[in-house]
């Protein structure tokens, strides 16, 4: 039962009468499961720099893992709008939960479901749904991350299949996959035309997953470094719609969709934080909340969340009726994270030096999102996405 | 695990500062000998280890006599109390390089010199100086500096810890918070009202060592940023103290306060340091890093962070050497140190933000030290008189009004 | 085994309550609806009944205006079968209410009626009762433990100092209490699904009300904190204050 210190979000121009009431429904179940469930073990969980495995059964029971994707394939078929709430959810409790299930329905289930076969659907989709395969992604290399289209990992077609070679970096979830989606180049090294996505079970031998250690953000969540020596698949394991390095790019549209929500959950969560600190935390006999420079600060978090709001709201009604190109959603992305970069930082602020301890959260917020504005496209790359939109040029 | 500092792919070159505006052309042959000393000192000592010290949460305790053979602690000591008698430049200038290595080990100085020596030389006797300075300035007497309370945060006048004489001596009651050093302090200066007084002026400090039966020591260790530096809080139990334990020429609130104004004049020149590393690592990053054919250092959008960053430090510097040359005149007045404090943290805050940007997903890892710098900057954000805090120092002194309550 | 769950929907305990002009009821602007919280623990003990006998039927039946088919789909969304609404606009009579319930109840061939004990909105306490009273049947009110054993359900009570055990013949009438369960979020799948599942839609009203709200007032706004002053100076001011005005020493 809800208790009257309950997290009940954040929503000053009622958005709330823009969802229906499926989607409201959707947002209250994770909202509610982030307090009861993450909450209580997301501080230690982060302060031990380990990813809170024990919480997988609970996410896929409650169905957050390809939850737009269709009931056939043991998803929840929601729309967009409502995908977006379960990562806007998510975030408010941490970052690294928000990642882990954004790779798992964004950069693993997604491209099975869009460049699988039939029965690649059949056979990895419901056990991704359900927890019991956990994937990762593989793209970003140590020298190439924000242009991946120069990626050298190669896969060399045999007379039986595929043998895959390279090195990957900075993957979500890479230590405990059970299943990797790696992308690699087909034919000749210059040509992006022939990178093809291939699923990779991490048992294969000549595959390695290792944790990359002494990270200052995004500690609850694993990141690994994947290394494939020889891998030998079969021929099935290649992603048969899979072409070009436009594939993997569409499986990150997904993914950034989701953090332009997820940005949101975080700023809400952070400012949640902080007007409860102000109203409380008394200094010169009055709360802090009673002075001009706290009031302009929440008043400025408020207005950048409602703008937010508004623009993931929008972003994902356009994203349902396949109106979100991948610069609208780089514009939102963009935004809500850098938005609540900066929530994030004035309210540990705000929090003055109790703001540095674990038991608060806008810090390790503050931490986690500077991952998210490089992850995923950084900032910068972004800004030049838009650019080109803008102008027609590229300037990369 | 191999210490973070080896995992660079390639190792960065040695730090430099960047000087645009050839502001070293302010500074004397001998502030720049001694910079180059510490510089070498840090770069040899602390740099190799500093970031497995700050995931350990570790501070590195022995270095506090190496800092004393050295004179960087309490260096604007005079001699005859065992100082090196240095000027505020120069005190500057070693608060720049500590800084410019991590956050926490400048603490350790500036609560030292500016915080625990500067009190005991303004208001201390004669007996108290021969008696605590010189084990001070060698670092065999670690101090610590109690004027904060749990409530009693950006309103030290609020302070209810008391300090109530007796036939013999005083006895010291109340809880202190955020002290750093604390754990291996050998004596706190610890401000107090006096005989049960709620008036800000009844409020003097006093000498207590952390031994003394009723003194108890919590380590504060949950935290993200100033890892390296032991925080704690400290509760005083009816602690008996001698008749000298109080300082004698401290009286009112303005006590503590001119101790602050000191250690922000240090933070001034700190911060400085970060920023200056944080810059030089991005510098070093981008020029290395290839993306897209070339380095991030041929693009426009990096020349526009690194342009931004150099321009600040660049004012940064300009204020530090000017506000240290007037506090060597005897004319830094609190405001103009609350200007400098203000300005050079919040710059250092955006230089370190930025420069972890540019260095893209390595900029996490805790082999790199922007990151780093950017956490412990927000304690400084907050430490030493918040920003805001700052924001009404100024503001009280350019409109003659005071918007505190 | 078949059980009926009567629900009602409440404003969320966080939610700001504002009386509306008429000073008799709410103003419902802006104010979040949620399932009635111990009506939850109705909710997962018919659920979880079902699951464990591997079949039967649950269902869902609620009183009210058009808004409570939201809380009957959040029901179905948590597992229910299927959902009546009995439409209209229940009284200030808690008898008045039970008949209307009972309307439906009592040709349902239900082998268990659940209820939560309370509704928060109202403390009324008095519709389980009345609907067992009504249907002739046993009635266990504030369970905190369940357990069917063939034609009888075993409960325990929390009493005050102590437990009560005790069994009913079925078909009974049982009011739930906290503690009896942890009631489960409603899955993503269960949302999605609720939407294809029965809600039936039965025009209700209230006949022969005797009880009527005449006012409705919200507790007394608490004054303002005040500091009496700071450090051990404030003692005095402290002890005379709680002895003369707060008047608790």
């Amino acid at each position: 039962m809800a208790g009257s210190a309950e997290y009940t979000g954040v929503d000053f121009y009622d958005i709330d009468s823009l969802l229906s009431e499926e989607e409201r429904a959707v947002r209250d179940t994770v909202r509610q499961w982030v307090s009861d469930a993450l909450i209580p073990v997301i501080g230690t969980a982060y302060d031990e720099g380990r990813f809170p495995k024990q919480l997988i059964p609970g996410m896929a029971e409650l169905g957050l893992f390809g939850a737009n994707l269709p009931e056939e394939y043991g998803c929840a078929g929601l729309n967009n709008v409502a995908y977006g709430l379960i990562m806007q959810e998510l975030e408010r409790g941490d970052s690294g939960i928000r990642s882990f299930a954004s790779v798992q329905g964004a950069l693993v289930m997604y491209p099975i479901f869009a460049f699988g076969s039939d029965e690649q659907k059949q056979h990895w989709l419901p056990k991704l749904a359900s927890g019991e395969e956990i994937g990762c992604f593989g793209l970003t290399e140590p020298d190439f991350g924000s242009n991946p289209a120069g990626m050298i990992t190669t896969a060399r077609e045999t007379s039986d299949g595929w043998v895959l070679n390279g090195t990957k970096m900075w993957i979500t979830n890479g230590s405990q996959a059970t299943v990797a989606i790696v992308w690699a180049k087909t034919g000749d090294i210059d040509d992006a035309k022939g990178i093809r996505g291939f699923i990779v079970p991490t048992n294969t031998p000549g595959f390695t997953g290792k944790d990359q250690k002494g990270k200052l953000s995004l500690r609850a969540s694993d990141t690994s470094e994947l290394h494939l020596q020889d891998v030998h698949l079969p021929k099935d394991a290649i992603l048969p719609k899979s072409a070009g390095i436009k594939s993997p790019l569409m499986c990150l549209t997904q993914a950034r969709y989701g953090i332009a929500w997820g940005g949101v959950g975080a700023a809400m969560a952070c400012y949640d934080e902080a007007r409860r600190y102000a109203m409380n935390r008394v200094m010169f006999g009055r709360p802090i909340a009673a002075t001009q420079l706290q009031q302009e600060r929440l008043a400025e978090m408020l207005t950048e969340i409602t703008k937010g709001q508004l623009l993931a709201l929008q972003l994902g009604r356009l994203k349902d009726q396949g109106k979100a190109t991948p610069s609208r959603v780089s514009l939102a992305k963009r935004n809500n994270v850098n938005m609540a970069c900066e929530i994030a930082r004035e309210a540990r602020r705000l929090l003055g030096a109790n703001g540095i301890l674990v038991e608060y959260h806008s810090m390790r917020h503050l931490a986690n999102l500077e991952s998210v504005y490089t992850y995923e496209g950084t900032h910068d790359m972004h800004s030049l996405i838009l650019g080109q939109e803008i102008t027609g040029i590229a300037a990369y | 695990m191999k210490p973070l500092a080896q995992l660079h792919p390639e190792p960065l070159p040695p730090f430099s500062h960047p000087d645009v505006l050839a502001t070293d052309t302010l500074l004397s042959d001998a502030e720049k000998a001694l910079r180059a000393e510490v510089r070498g000192w840090v770069d040899e000592r602390l740099m190799p280890r500093i970031n497995d010290l700050y995931f350990a949460g570790e501070f590195p305790g022995e270095i506090a006599t190496e800092m004393g053979r050295m004179g960087l602690l309490g260096p604007t000591t005079p001699k005859e109390y065992g100082g090196p008698g240095r000027s505020s430049v120069d005190y500057g200038l070693i608060m720049c390089e500590l800084l410019r290595c991590a956050s926490g080990i400048r603490s350790f100085a500036s609560v030292q010199s500016s915080l625990v020596m500067f009190p005991i030389r303004e208001y201390g006797s004669e007996e108290q100086k021969r008696r605590w300075l010189p084990p001070m300035a060698r670092g065999e007497v670690v101090g610590c500096f109690g004027l904060t309370e749990p409530d009693f945060g950006s309103n030290p006048a609020g302070m209810i810890v008391d300090a109530t004489e007796t036939a013999d001596g005083w006895v010291l009651h109340g809880t202190k918070k955020w002290l750093s050093n604390g754990p291996s302090a050998h004596v706190a200066v610890v401000w107090a009202k006096t005989n049960g007084s709620d008036d800000p002026k009844s409020i003097r400090g006093f000498l207590v060592e952390t031994d003394r039966p009723g003194v108890t020591v919590h380590r504060i260790d949950d935290k993200f940023s100033l890892r390296v530096s032991e925080s704690s809080a400290m509760s005083f139990d009816q602690v008996k103290l001698p008749k000298d334990a109080l300082l004698p020429k401290s009286g009112g609130l303005r006590s503590p306060l001119s101790c602050l104004t000191q250690a922000r004049y240090g933070i001034v020149w700190g911060t400085l340091g970060a920023a200056m590393a944080c810059y030089d690592e991005a510098l070093q990053y981008a020029v290395r890093r290839v993306m897209f054919d070339k380095p991030l250092a041929a693009t426009q959008l990096q020349q526009e962070r690194l342009a931004d960053m150099v321009t600040k430090i660049t004012n940064g510097q300009l204020l530090a050497i000017h506000l240290g040359r007037l506090k060597d005149a005897g004319q830094a007045t609190p405001a103009q140190v609350s200007l400098a404090k203000r300005h050079n943290v919040d710059m250092a805050c955006e230089v370190a933000r930025e420069a972890r940007r540019l260095l893209g997903a390595n900029g996490i890892l805790g082999g790199w030290h922007s990151m780093r710098h950017m956490a412990n900057l927000e304690s400084v954000y907050t430490y030493e008189g918040t920003h805001d805090m700052h924001t009404l120092i100024i503001g009280e002194a350019v409109t003659g009004m005071a918007a505190y309550r | 085994m078949k059980i009926a769950v009567c629900i009602r929907r409440v404003p969320d305990t966080t939610a700001k309550i504002v009386i509306a002009a008429a000073g008799t009821a709410i103003d419902p602007a802006g104010v979040k609806f949620v399932p009635n919280p111990y009506d939850e623990f109705a909710l997962e003990a018919a659920i979880a009944l079902k699951e464990q006998a591997g079949d039967g039927e649950t269902v869902a039946v609620a009183f009210g205006p058009d808004s409570v088919q939201e809380t009957l789909r959040t029901a179905l969304a948590m597992g229910i079968d299927r959902a009546v609404h009995l439409q209209g606009e229940p009284s200030a009579d808690g008898l008045a209410n039970a008949r209307v319930l009972v309307s439906h109840l009592k040709d349902g061939g239900y082998d268990l009626v659940l209820f939560g004990k309370l509704a928060v909105d109202d403390y009324g306490q008095q519709t389980g009762a009345m609907v067992a009273e009504l249907l002739e049947r046993p009635c266990a009110t504030a369970i905190a433990e369940l357990e069917v054993q063939g034609g009888t359900v075993k409960v325990m009570r929390e009493i005050e100092g102590g437990t009560e055990g005790a069994t009913c013949a079925l078909p009974a009438v049982l009011t739930c209490d906290k503690g009896l369960n942890n009631p489960r979020l409603p899955s993503l799948k269960g949302i999605m699904a609720a939407k294809k599942k029965p809600l039936d839609v039965t025009p209700a009203s209230v006949e022969g009300a005797q009880a009527t709200v005449v006012s409705l007032a919200l507790p007394p706004e608490r004054p303002a904190g005040r500091i009496v002053g700071e450090g051990a100076a404030a003692v005095p001011a402290l002890l005379e204050a709680l002895t003369s005005e707060a008047k608790v020493l």
